[in-house]
């Protein structure tokens, strides 16, 4: 229709959280957590592989790769990649505890949260310790 | 004609088309990691500064060998579904095509790169 009524100002419409100023969350941290450390562990892997690969080749390839492997750079790597893979680890049974219907409840799922936090800093200190 | 109601073709293949295919796949892989990982961070760590002939000579034997090889199969795949998963929420188009590319890529060349470490080193 050409001669609709004025134009009105556009209606609010309600906005889904802003991450901005969103109050983050347990939860929420400790999902997009998962997903960073599955990813990350990417590097720790291509540097463990590297290592075997070098292993594998010659003594010479592997002083190369075992002096990267064991530097302060690779003992970063490593020990983070513990820890990330500790923490995909918890959460991961998590999951498959929450796909199971089960946890779902704000408080438990809370304290989930918290398990998967402190029991991957526990896990990662007993692994460096067993392995050292 | 088709005999089968829409519903029927529809039921469980949600908006990916493939159903519960990947969210399983993830599912079934994880479970293989949780038995496959705390032995292998045990071995690795172990043989993790150790001299060349130690690390050849851990790595041939069976138990470290099929394990490491079953890591890496298992752990791959798993990172490239994973992966895959993240690059769909945020990427859109050609970039989100050409990341899931090299993504898919990148998991297979570690897998054959670590099987063919393996496999000169326990043969």
């Amino acid at each position: 229709m050409a001669d609709a009524k004025p134009a009105q100002p556009p209606r609010e419409r309600p906005l889904s959280p802003h991450l901005q100023i969103y109050r983050p969350q347990l939860t929420a941290i400790t999902s997009i957590l998962t997903r960073i450390t599955g990813n990350a562990l990417i590097f720790g892997v291509i540097l463990a592989v590297w290592w075997l690969l070098a292993a594998a080749t010659s003594p010479e390839y592997f002083a190369v790769a075992d002096a990267v492997a064991t530097s302060w750079f690779g003992d970063l790597v490593f020990a983070g990649s513990a820890w990330a893979v500790w923490y995909h680890y918890l959460a991961g049974l998590r999951h498959l505890y929450f796909d199971a219907g089960h946890g779902l409840e704000v408080k438990t799922a809370e304290k989930l949260g918290w398990a998967c936090i402190i029991g991957s800093v526990v896990l990662t200190a007993l692994t460096i310790l067993l392995v050292q | 004609m088709r005999y089968l109601t829409a519903r029927k073709r529809a039921e469980g293949r949600g908006a990916s088309h493939t159903g519960t295919a990947h969210h399983w796949s993830m599912t079934v892989s994880s479970v293989g990691l949780a038995f496959l990982v705390p032995v292998w961070l045990y071995i690795f760590g172990k043989a993790l500064g150790q001299p060349h002939e130690v690390v050849v000579a851990t790595f041939a034997k069976p138990f470290p060998a099929i394990l490491t090889a079953l890591l890496l199969v298992v752990g791959m795949r798993h990172f490239a579904m994973g992966a895959t998963m993240m690059i769909e929420d945020y990427a859109r188009g050609t970039t989100r095509k050409m990341l899931v590319i090299f993504a898919v890529s990148l998991a297979w060349v570690v897998a054959a790169t670590g099987l063919f470490a393996l496999a000169r080193m326990a043969l």
